[in-house]
C-alpha cells in the first residue's frame, strides 16, 4: 500500500515536506481501509493555516492573532459598545469567526479541530474587544466549553472586565438533561449571534444583551440528521460509521449521535421527524411567526437544504405556523459531514427587527 | 520516606512519558465514546509540561511543580481535560503549599483537593463514567492506606490500584458527564478514557515513590 499508515507518519514520510518543499494540495490520509482524500497541507497546521487565509480574505472586515488564536472585528475595541466574544472547536466553519463584523460578533476564539479553545486565547480576546461596557460570551453547551469559557471569565473579571455568559442548548435531540451534559448549543447559535450582536450595535447594554440572547435560546429548538459522516483531519478513522443505507437522527455537530439510527428514507419523511420533537418541545403553536433556518452540515448541496426547506414550511404552515424569516446554507458546519439541521426560532416584533439590522460580515451580509 | 520535590518532577516526567506512549489508546478509547482526541491533547499538555519542567530552581518545592504543570495543562489541553486536570493540580498544589516535603498525610491531603477541585468544576458524580470514577476511589484507598500505617510509596501504590479497579468499573456503566452521556446506553461497554488516564498518572506517582 503506497499511502500505508497514520496521517503523521504519511506526512513525515513526504520527501517534499522533508526536504522543505510545498506539499502538493491533495493529502491523502488512511482512514480504515480506505483513503480519505483532503485538500490540506499538513494536518497539525489546518486551523493556522486557514486563519492565515481568513485575515488575507477579509482585511476590511477583521484581523486576526495568530498567538493567541482569535479573530476581531477590524475597529475593536469599541468604546461604550458591549463587546461579543464566541468560540469553540473549528471544524464548524463559518461559526464563528465567518460572524466577526458589523452587528454580530466582536471576537470569535477557534479551538483546534473539535476542540474548545483553552482559557487563555478566550481571555486575550475578551480583552482586545472589551471597550468598557462589558462582554457578553456565547458558548455552547459541551463540557470542554463551557469549563474553558468559566475559567476565562473568572481570570477577565480578575483582570477587571465584565462579563456575562450566556450557554446555548438548542438541541432537542438530547432528550434528559439530568442525565446527560444537556442539550447541546448546535445550529442556533448562529441566530442568537446575530441578535444579541444587532442589540450591541444599537447600544443596549450588558445586560440587556444577555437577557435578549437567553430570550433568543430559549425560544429556538434545532435537530439534526447526518447521512454520512467526516473525518477529523489527525485522526484515522471517521468520527462515525454508518452503513451504506443508514442515517443518524439527531446527529451533533461532531458526530455525537443521536436518538436513533434508521434506514434512509425520502427527505420528506426525514424532515417531518426532525420537526415533530421540535415543534412539540418549546411548543410552537398555531398562530406563531416564526424564523425557520435549514442548515448544511458541511458537505450537503444546497439543492438538498431547498428541498427540505419546503418540506418544512409546508408541515409549518398546515399547523398554522407562519415562516417570516428564513436562513438556508451550511453555516454550523462538521466538516464535510453530510446532512442538514432544522432549526425554528419564535419571533415576536424585536427579535424581528434586530434580525433584520444590518449585519457585514464574512458569512452574513445584508442591510448596509 | 517522605517525598521531596525530585519525586514531584519524577512523577511528572513518567506521567508525560507514559502519555506519550498511551496517546493512541486513549484516542480509540475516546473515539469509541466521544471524539478521539483525548490522547492527542494530553500528550500536547504533558510535553508542554515536560519542557516546564527543566527550568526550577533548586529551592523549588513540590507545590510550585504541581502548580506550574496545573497552569501549562490548562494553557494547552483544552477539551474538558486541560481545566479539569489543571484543577487537580492546581487545589493539589493548595493542600501541600510550601512543605519541602511530604508525609502520608500530605499526600491524602493533595490527592483529597485534587478530587474534590475537579468535582466542583466537573460537577461529576462516582458512577457518571468520569475521571472521578478513578480519583475518589484512589482517595479512599490512599486515607485506608494511611490510617493502617503504610508508607508513602504504599498508599501512592493503593491509590493507583484503585483508580485502576474505578476505570475498569466505568466499562459496565451509562455516563452521565461529557460528550459520552450522550450516547445513553450505547455507552456500555467502553471505559471512560478520562478514568483510564487519571489512572494511569496516579499510577505514576506511585511509580517515582517507588523508585
Amino acid at each position: 500500500m503506497a499511502f500505508g499508515g497514520t496521517a503523521t507518519e504519511l506526512f513525515r514520510r513526504s520527501p517534499a515536506i522533508s526536504a522543505g518543499r510545498p506539499a502538493v494540495g491533495i493529502l491523502i490520509i488512511q482512514v480504515k481501509d480506505m483513503l480519505m482524500k483532503k485538500l490540506i497541507n499538513d494536518p497539525r497546521s489546518v486551523v493556522d493555516e486557514a486563519l492565515a487565509g481568513v485575515a488575507l480574505a477579509h482585511p476590511d472586515l477583521l484581523r486576526v492573532s495568530l498567538d493567541p488564536m482569535f479573530i476581531v472585528r477590524k475597529e475593536a475595541p469599541r468604546a461604550g459598545k458591549v463587546a461579543i466574544v464566541s468560540g469553540g472547536g473549528s471544524g464548524h466553519e463559518p461559526l464563528h469567526g465567518g460572524f466577526v463584523g458589523v452587528g454580530m460578533l466582536d471576537a470569535a476564539v477557534p479551538g483546534p479541530m473539535f476542540t474548545s479553545p483553552t482559557p487563555d486565547p478566550i481571555l486575550a480576546a475578551t480583552q482586545a474587544v472589551d471597550g468598557g461596557a462589558g462582554v457578553l460570551h456565547i458558548v455552547k453547551n459541551y463540557t470542554g466549553d463551557v469549563l474553558n469559557f468559566e475559567t476565562a471569565a473568572d481570570l477577565a473579571e480578575a483582570e477587571g472586565i465584565t462579563v456575562r455568559t450566556v450557554v446555548i442548548n438548542d438541541d432537542v435531540a438530547v432528550k434528559d438533561s439530568l442525565y446527560t451534559a444537556g442539550r447541546r448549543g448546535v445550529a442556533g447559535t448562529v441566530l442568537v449571534e446575530k441578535i444579541a450582536g444587532a442589540a450591541a450595535e444599537r447600544g443596549d447594554d450588558l445586560d440587556s444583551v444577555a437577557t435578549l440572547a437567553e430570550t433568543v435560546n430559549s425560544q429556538m429548538r434545532s435537530m439534526g440528521v447526518a447521512i454520512a459522516p467526516c473525518t477529523v483531519p489527525h485522526a484515522e478513522e471517521p468520527s462515525f460509521t454508518l452503513a451504506d443505507d443508514e442515517i443518524e437522527i439527531g446527529i451533533g455537530i461532531h458526530g455525537e449521535p443521536g436518538r436513533e439510527r434508521i434506514k434512509i428514507e425520502p427527505v420528506d419523511r426525514i424532515v417531518d421527524r426532525l420537526l415533530e420533537p421540535i415543534l412539540s418541545d418549546l411548543p410552537f403553536a398555531s398562530g406563531d411567526s416564526v424564523l425557520l433556518f435549514v442548515n448544511g452540515m458541511g458537505g450537503t448541496p444546497l439543492v438538498e437544504l431547498y428541498i427540505a426547506f419546503r418540506r418544512a414550511a409546508e408541515v409549518l404552515s398546515e399547523q398554522g405556523i407562519t415562516v417570516t424569516r428564513s436562513l438556508v446554507g451550511s453555516y454550523v458546519t462538521s466538516l464535510e459531514m453530510q446532512g442538514l439541521s432544522i432549526t425554528i426560532l419564535k419571533l415576536d416584533d424585536q427579535l424581528m427587527e434586530l434580525w433584520d439590522a444590518p449585519v457585514q460580515t464574512a458569512a452574513l451580509r445584508w442591510g448596509r | 520516606m517522605a517525598l521531596g520535590t525530585d519525586w514531584a518532577l519524577d512523577w511528572l516526567s513518567r506521567t508525560a512519558a507514559t502519555i506519550a506512549v498511551q496517546r493512541s489508546h486513549l484516542n480509540t478509547l475516546d473515539r469509541e465514546i466521544g471524539d478521539g482526541d483525548h490522547g492527542e491533547n494530553l500528550d500536547r499538555g504533558f510535553t508542554a509540561v515536560l519542557t516546564e519542567l527543566a527550568s526550577f530552581d533548586d529551592d523549588a518545592v513540590p507545590s510550585d511543580v504541581l502548580k506550574r504543570t496545573a497552569m501549562k495543562l490548562i494553557s494547552t489541553v483544552g477539551g474538558a481535560s486541560g481545566p479539569l486536570l489543571g484543577t487537580a493540580y492546581l487545589k493539589g498544589a493548595a493542600a501541600i503549599v510550601d512543605l519541602p516535603e511530604l508525609d502520608g498525610a500530605a499526600l491524602v491531603a493533595m490527592l483529597t483537593a485534587a478530587r474534590d477541585g475537579v468535582v466542583l468544576r466537573g460537577k461529576a458524580m462516582v458512577g457518571d463514567a468520569t475521571m472521578i470514577d478513578a480519583w475518589t476511589p484512589a482517595v479512599d484507598a490512599a486515607a485506608r492506606a494511611l490510617a493502617e500505617g503504610q508508607s508513602e510509596a504504599e498508599i501512592l501504590d493503593a491509590a493507583a490500584t484503585a483508580a485502576e479497579e474505578g476505570a475498569l468499573a466505568t466499562e459496565p456503566i451509562v455516563a452521565r458527564k461529557g460528550r459520552a452521556s450522550y450516547l445513553g446506553e450505547r455507552a456500555i461497554g467502553h471505559r471512560d478514557p478520562g478514568a483510564q488516564s487519571s489512572a494511569l498518572l496516579l499510577r505514576e506517582a506511585a511509580n517515582a515513590a517507588i523508585a
